[in-house]
């Protein structure tokens, strides 16, 4: 009888094409939106995803993220260097800061703070210049983004120069970096010259970043910081996801757009669930003839059940699909304008909740054709 | 009256018995008895017709001898077995195995070939498709339409369509066939062509067959008619058949296949 469930399926054409378009709509809607959320998401992590090269990031314990900068003194770099199972810990400053710019115009910049000696969190990929270029006197390397927006229509080139806190930066190189919730231009630049760039004050160390030694895990090391230190240490995966947290807890934004997706999720699945069932509705009457002519009600639930995977399916994978081609590949690869990120949880997702609700459907048919009296066959 | 009786294949063996049957629908004020104690026997054989006016039952009783429907009061044997008293899955399993049906409104589905159809009931019954589908050329064979097996539906006459249910209903050798309206949706010629097709199925394996019909053109098909009124059976006449063509020549069946397709 799987055959027979499968031929009223597809016998016709047109309405096989409009079920699976509806379940490829719903599961798209589903994809998208939870996709573009979770790149919302994303954005928020970008610094830390940035700054490489160390697996803890310390900090002052009242920080909740990333730009919660609560600057420490620098005392608390030897502290953590003293911590069992440490290897090495070094300063990192960041900062928002105010540029002017030759023409006189302000900008805020955010400015990043490298250990002089061993320039850990520096960017991997530089486009014009080296990290080597830091040495020199009031150096800074911008970020990709930061320059086209200074200097729009400029080509990326070193020299270009601008005043923070009364004193010269020189732009000695361009690095790619990702985009990040905030629009503001990034600079590198050493640790020494980053606190002489913002005016003076008593507490300027903002993180410490460190590794933990081979022998230990950097969760234990993170513990032993918290114990030994007033600090509070984390892992980058894990400040990643404080960071994330507090953007969910604590902004409006995400919850905003959550409730978009949510919306996006009800109606993609309402969509999906509907024409199956509308499907089911008008075969009515030939699943009645069947039960007359002796079909059991598991033969038929198993029919409706088929019928609602194979749809489902062939729904799921064209809406993913279509997501991850449309978003994924053509418009990713066309703009960076789009936070776009599918992560196999949102795969899962939109799988689970499609196939949650062609279930549900095809229970509310099963109910639907169960009910039915057979003798509704002879009804003219 | 037994002598006016002149059917050979009739051996007079009960196929069906009701006695006392009631139907109810609803209740309180929205109460119908739709039947109100139907005393009948149906014979191995034997085309029996069920005629009446509309709304007098002929339908609902139709359903509770073929157990599409239970009976609120009084008993029906089919074959011997009691089958008011069958659990409802054991009624499914009875109806498959004992009982073919043909609908007024074919009741095809049409995503399937006419010998996709026809092989249905096997299917439900877990046959292999493949045997099945050889079972359905045959049974389509029997009704004439060989060349039509793998038309859909929607491409057949509704005489085609009603001789591919019936080969459907016969695909399992039900020793009971019943029939609503078998012919009321189709022309006066074409409906004599099904009767003459059902009245030899009747006889070629002493077949209880049950037609309900209002249609008086077709009652010369009948060896007996049974008439019902309000929800009661109240005259039952036995007739000599019309003599149609010989069995097993359906010659009529040839010329409205040329007819219709
Ligand atoms: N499922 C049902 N619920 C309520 N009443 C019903 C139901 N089925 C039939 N009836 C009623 O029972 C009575 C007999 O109906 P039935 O369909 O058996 O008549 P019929 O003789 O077949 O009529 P027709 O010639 O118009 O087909 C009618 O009054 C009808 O309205
Ligand atoms: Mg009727």
């Amino acid at each position: 009888m799987n055959w027979v469930a499968w031929k009223m399926l597809t016998g016709n054409r047109g309405k096989y094409l409009a079920i699976i378009m509806g379940v490829t709509f719903g599961a798209f809607l589903i994809a998208q939106q939870a996709s573009v959320f979770c790149g919302l998401m994303m954005l928020t992590t970008s610094q830390i995803k940035d700054i490489e090269g160390a697996e803890i990031w310390a900090m002052d314990k009242n920080m909740q993220y990333v730009d919660d900068i609560k600057p420490m003194s620098d005392n608390e770099l030897w502290r953590v260097r003293g911590v069992e199972g440490v290897d090495w810990a070094v300063r990192l400053y960041k900062g928002i800061t105010r540029a002017r710019l030759e023409e006189g115009t302000f900008q805020q910049i955010i400015m990043i703070g490298l250990d002089d000696a061993t320039m850990v969190g520096a960017p991997r990929e530089i486009i014009v210049g080296s990290i080597d270029d830091l040495r020199r006197p009031d150096a800074v390397i911008m970020d990709e983004a930061g320059f086209r927006q200074l200097w729009p229509d400029e080509p990326f080139s070193a020299g270009k120069v601008f005043e923070m806190n009364d004193r010269r930066a020189v732009v000695v190189g361009v690095c790619k970096s990702r985009k990040t919730f905030m629009t503001f231009p990034i600079i590198y630049t050493r640790y020494s010259q980053a606190v002489s760039f913002v005016p003076m004050e008593r507490k300027v160390l903002s993180f410490i970043l460190a590794n933990p030694k081979p022998d230990v895990s950097a969760e234990e090391v993170c513990r032993r910081i918290e114990a030994q230190t007033d600090l509070q240490a984390q892992t980058r995966a894990q400040f990643e996801w404080t960071t994330i947290w507090y953007y969910f807890r604590k902004t409006g934004i995400p919850f905003n757009f959550f409730t978009t997706v949510l919306l996006g999720f009800i109606v993609g699945a309402a969509i999906c669930g509907q024409t199956f069932y509308m499907f089911t509705l008008e075969n009515l009457k030939q699943f009645g003839a069947l039960k007359a002519m002796g079909a059991r009600n598991l033969q038929l639930v198993r029919m409706i059940m088929l019928q609602a995977l194979t749809v489902g399916f062939i729904g799921f994978g064209l809406g993913i699909g279509s997501v991850a081609m449309l978003f994924g590949e053509f418009i990713m690869r066309r703009t960076d304008k789009l936070a776009f990120f599918m992560p196999w949880q949102v795969v899962a997702i939109t799988g689970g909740s499609i196939l949650v609700m062609v279930i549900f459907s095809a229970l509310f048919s099963v109910w639907k054709v169960l009910r039915l009296e057979p003798a509704v066959v002879f009804k003219g | 009256m037994p002598a006016t009786h002149d059917n050979p294949t009739s051996d007079r063996t009960v196929a069906v018995a009701c006695r006392g049957v009631t139907k109810e629908f609803g209740d309180g004020n929205a109460l119908v008895r739709a039947l109100r104690g139907v005393d009948l026997d149906i014979y191995n054989g034997e085309l029996s017709l069920l005629v009446g006016p509309s709304g007098c039952g002929k339908t609902t009783l139709l359903s509770v001898v073929c157990g599409i429907l239970y009976p609120t009061a009084g008993s029906i044997h089919v074959f011997g077995t009691e089958i008011t008293k069958l659990s409802s899955s054991k009624l499914v399993g009875f109806r498959g195995d004992n009982v073919g049906f043909v609908f007024q409104q074919f009741n095809l589905l049409p995503a399937l070939t006419a010998v996709e159809n026809v092989c249905v009931p096997l299917l439900l019954k877990g046959v292999p498709r493949r045997h099945a589908l050889e079972k359905a050329y045959q049974m389509l064979e029997k009704v004439n339409l060989r060349d039509r097996a793998d038309a859909p539906p929607s491409n057949l006459s509704g005489g085609q369509q009603q001789r591919v249910a019936i080969a459907r209903a016969l695909i399992r050798e039900p020793r009971l066939m019943v029939c609503d309206e078998p012919t009321s949706a189709l022309d006066a010629r074409t409906g004599h062509t099904i009767m003459e097709l059902l009245r030899e199925i009747s006889i070629e394996q002493s077949r209880a067959v049950v037609v309900v019909t209002h249609d008086p053109r077709v009652y010369e098909f009948g060896d007996r008619i049974a008439t019902m009124e309000d929800g009661r059976v109240v005259g039952v006449e036995e007739q000599t058949p019309k003599p149609g063509p010989p069995p097993k020549t359906p010659s009529m069946v040839e010329e409205s296949v040329a007819e219709t397709s």
